[in-house]
């Protein structure tokens, strides 16, 4: 009974975290700050969503379940930098429209895209 | 040593995720997953720049929760910046300028500056001693950079590089 509560109150938990950070996707004004939403629907929103499982997995009889969703955890925590990392890297070479001021160019200077 | 286990370490924690993810421990399996760790470790050898050391792994196992809790509560400020007005984000470009020479050091800070919300690492320097960070609103760049330097770096400069033992 308790432990059906917890899962219900972790799984409401993340599913909110994960629709801001949707949210936060569509309606932030430039892509850097859009960035910002998805890094944060993958570590707490899914994090707590499979904290959940994670419980889930210890209070039935099978044990093994609870070991998945802490691997899941790590393998997110180690990539979802990555990828995040790429993207913002690809989008200051492009010069895509930032509200914050860009650093300067390195390479030799392309054509602004167009926005 | 070396010549059969180049990364022991890496052996040993990839032989334990098999181990998991096939939720068995019979025989057949543990054996597999001990063949696989020894020959992907091998097989990437070349491809790992250095051995990782940790010096100081009390420092690691506090350095741990306190990313941990540094994601709840920053997650919690970057969800009301999302709900809240557009107009009143202050992003800004920060320049963290690097005292870690450990590449591996160097990695996990820009993973934990990307996961505690609200800052993004988007680029290191050519000489890779400056890491460019986006934070989604920001009162005090200086300030946020030595947050950075102080909360995160420091420790990762003594579990990484601590040069006392050997």
């Amino acid at each position: 009974m308790i432990t059906d509560v917890i899962i219900s109150a972790l799984l409401i938990f993340g599913a909110a975290l994960a629709l801001i950070g949707s949210l936060g996707l569509a309606k932030l004004p430039d892509f850097f700050m859009r960035l910002h939403g998805p890094s944060k629907a993958t570590t707490l929103g899914l994090g707590s969503i499979l904290i959940a499982a994670a419980v889930y997995g210890l209070s039935s009889d099978t044990l093994g379940i609870a070991a998945r969703p802490i691997l899941i955890t790590f393998f997110l925590f180690i990539t979802t930098p990555v990828s995040a990392h790429l993207l913002a890297r690809a989008a200051i070479r492009h010069r895509l429209y930032s509200q914050a001021e860009l650093p300067p160019q390195r390479e030799p200077k392309h054509e602004p895209p167009q926005r | 040593m070396s010549r059969i286990l180049p990364h022991p370490v890496m052996a040993a924690v990839l032989l334990i995720v098999w181990v998991l993810l096939m939720d068995s421990l019979a025989p057949g399996v543990v054996l597999l997953g001990v063949i696989l760790s020894l020959l992907l470790t091998h097989w990437s050898a070349n491809f790992w720049a250095s051995q990782p050391r940790f010096h100081r792994v009390g420092v690691l196992l506090r350095f741990i929760p306190l990313v941990l809790w540094d994601i709840v509560v920053a997650n919690l400020n970057v969800a009301r910046l999302i709900l809240g007005s557009n107009s009143k984000l202050r992003p800004h470009f920060l320049e963290v300028p690097l005292d870690l020479s450990d590449p591996y050091a160097k990695v996990v800070l820009a993973s934990v500056i990307t996961l505690t919300p609200g800052t993004v690492s988007a680029e290191f320097s050519e000489d890779r001693q400056t890491l460019l960070v986006h934070a989604l609103n920001i009162a005090d760049p200086d300030e946020e950079i030595r947050q950075i330097k102080t909360r995160y770096e420091a420790p990762l400069k003594e579990i990484f590089e601590c040069s006392t033992s050997r």
